[in-house]
């Protein structure tokens, strides 16, 4: 038990460097934009109405003020860093004075909600049909599903979000394309609310999985194939187990530790392709948030988005690190 | 070289298909050339006519011809293609081949730089630098970028197959004949390892032209110069699943659909063909 504290420890070290690392590389990213926010809300003010030049000069202080600009820019990182750990990123630029920290906020249970479903749905689903694939090698089925994969595999997940749009949207339009619930419904912890957030959410979460499932399938069919060949399965079959047993409790429980390993590697990407479901179904998620900040030049909301993002994800792997040695008990501690 | 792309057509489907289908679209982007419109130009057919003898692709809403824009389109998604392609398999051919031939401390440094690359996450980053970047994010600033980001991959394959060559015995006779390492690597290993780069660099071609059109797609590029993704961008823009020009989508989509499929297959059947059993098993050579 003491080792795995020490294991988890080291994790969380670990954990802290990517966070601190992330943040700092969108500190300076964010500072490097071209579009200076003080700029950007001066022009929307004074281009409703006329103002004298010494009140344009006075709100150019403020602002200047607001934001933190007038500090050098080590300054300027200290207090990003004493401000980030109270949670607060200062205002946010395209629905300015609401708080950057608010918005994210708002966004990020659309993003985690739909993305856990799609990963654990993806995951379970294509380990479980690569798994019996590996398996049962004859199967017209499975093989059929596996030239599917292979298929799907090249075509970049952009055009193929996109044509389930156009498919389900356009050309036979049986499902909500846009937005994560019914306009008409009000937000709320009702039967309705949770139904139609569920009945938008399946085209998003559907098109994540179709990308996804085909790189579990293929690694899992290729883990198993090894597997079967390995003594102990040989042995099991000729001492008469049962064959459900043999792949669901012998070859698959073994050949899950890996792609547990692969998918704390692809978290990363998978989130960015998040990015993508959301801006094809106009999601009100993360992604969706990130890029109209930079359509719009805000730098703040930019780096809280990158921030919150960077925390998510690490965390994420983290947790699927702790549970590794768990799961496996020849994984190493120390 | 040409006698394996002849062994490869005759025995192997997949080349088979995948270099046809690769030929007509490098061929039909090179009719880019003899456009009579420049890719520019706007409004100088009827906008919105759907597909026939005279406008083979139709025109869409932007008064443009699509056959010919869309040719333009092809030419620049492929340059892109292949200038990240080649830039990035210089980087992993020289990070890879020094790596797995020095081994020890350099091996260690050049593996730790290579981990953080493979461990980035790529589209976040394109966007952050299309935020600082802005319109001077053109298609070559862009294929700069992503060869940067995409090698490591492909140098750590290139390693493990250098690392093998280390040991075998021409290596050390190389040696004893007093070459340096660079010669070594340049006219005793880099032979072994180019089958491997042809296959990783249609990947490599797949996974930039992805991305490409990904960013065009959202209006992240230069909106000015034709590439799949901004073709695209336009469509959306002018609503065109709504208007009824479906053409000016789909066709694009699946020119790009088969252009992937293509490059894929190649990739594929190259790869089989390095590994010899399999080659040997297709040929009808083996049992």
């Amino acid at each position: 038990m003491r080792s795995y504290a020490f294991f988890a420890l080291k994790r969380l070290i670990q954990l802290a460097v990517v966070v601190f690392a992330g943040t700092s590389a969108a500190f300076l990213v964010a500072h490097f934009s071209p579009i200076s926010p003080v700029e950007t809300i001066i022009g929307r003010v004074s281009g409703q109405s006329s103002f004298s030049p010494a009140a344009i000069e006075s709100l150019r202080a403020t602002l200047t003020e607001l934001f933190g600009f007038d500090e050098p820019l080590w300054q300027q990182y200290l207090n990003f860093w004493s401000r980030f750990i109270r949670g607060d990123l200062g205002p946010s630029l395209i629905a300015f004075p609401t708080p950057a920290m608010e918005l994210v906020m708002r966004a990020l249970p659309w993003t985690v909600g739909l993305l856990t479903v799609a990963i654990v749905l993806a995951w379970l689903l294509g380990n479980i049909l690569g798994g019996l694939a590996g398996y049962y090698q004859n199967s017209r089925l499975l093989k059929g599903f596996g030239v599917i994969a292979i298929g799907i595999q090249p075509i970049p997940y952009y055009i193929t979000a996109f044509l389930m749009v156009v498919l389900f949207g356009y050309i036979w339009p049986v499902m909500p394309i846009s937005g994560g619930f019914a306009m008409e419904i009000r937000p709320a912890w009702t039967l309705d609310f949770i139904l139609t957030v569920l009945w938008h959410a399946l085209l998003p979460a559907a098109s994540l999985v179709l990308a996804g499932i085909g790189t579990w399938f293929l690694g899992m069919r290729a883990l198993v194939s090894n597997i079967v060949t390995e003594d102990y399965v040989t042995y099991a079959e000729l001492a008469g187990v049962r064959r459900g047993t043999i792949v669901g409790g012998y070859v698959i429980r073994n050949a899950l530790v890996p792609q547990l390993t692969a998918l704390a590697m692809a978290l990363g990407g998978i989130f960015s392709g998040t990015i993508i479901t959301e801006q094809v179904f106009s999601y009100p998620g993360l992604g969706t948030l990130l890029i109209r900040a930079v359509n719009g030049g805000d730098s703040g909301l930019v780096l809280a988005v990158s921030c919150v993002a960077v925390i998510a994800v690490a965390a994420a792997i983290f947790v699927i690190d702790l549970l590794h040695p768990l799961l496996d008990p020849r994984v190493k501690v120390g | 070289m040409l006698t394996t792309i002849r062994d490869l057509f005759r025995y192997n489907i997949e080349f088979r298909i995948g270099s046809i289908l690769v030929t007509v679209i490098v061929l039909y982007s090179g009719l880019s050339f003899f456009s009579p419109y420049a890719p520019e130009q706007i409004y100088v057919v009827i906008p919105d006519q759907p597909p026939s003898l005279t406008y083979w692709f139709g025109t869409n809403s932007r008064g443009q011809d699509l056959f010919w824009n869309l040719s333009f389109a092809f030419r620049n998604t492929l340059v892109f293609g292949l200038i990240v392609a080649v830039l990035s398999r210089v980087i992993s051919i020289v990070v890879g081949m020094t790596a797995g031939y020095m081994g020890g401390m350099t091996d260690r440094v050049l593996m730790f730089f290579n981990d953080i690359f493979v461990a980035l996450p790529i589209f976040p980053i394109l966007i952050l630098f299309y935020f600082v970047l802005r319109n001077d994010l053109d298609t070559y600033t862009l294929a700069l970028i992503m060869a940067c980001l995409g090698w490591a991959f492909d140098a750590r394959l290139i390693r493990s197959v250098a690392l093998g060559l280390r040991h075998r015995e021409f290596t050390r006779q190389a040696t004893f004949a007093g070459m340096g390492p660079v010669r070594i690597m340049v006219e005793e290993h880099l032979p072994y390892v180019m089958p491997i780069i042809f296959s990783t660099a249609m990947a490599n071609m797949i996974w930039s032209i992805g991305f490409e059109v990904t960013l065009g797609v959202l209006g992240f590029t230069n909106l000015n110069i034709p590439t799949i993704g901004t073709t695209l961008y336009w469509a959306n823009s002018h609503s065109a699943m709504l208007v009824g020009t479906w053409w000016w989508i789909m066709i694009p989509v699946i020119l790009i659909i088969l252009t992937f499929l293509g490059l894929f297959l190649l990739a594929v059947s190259i790869n089989e063909h390095i590994d010899p059993r399999s080659r040997l098993r297709r040929m009808g050579g083996a049992e």
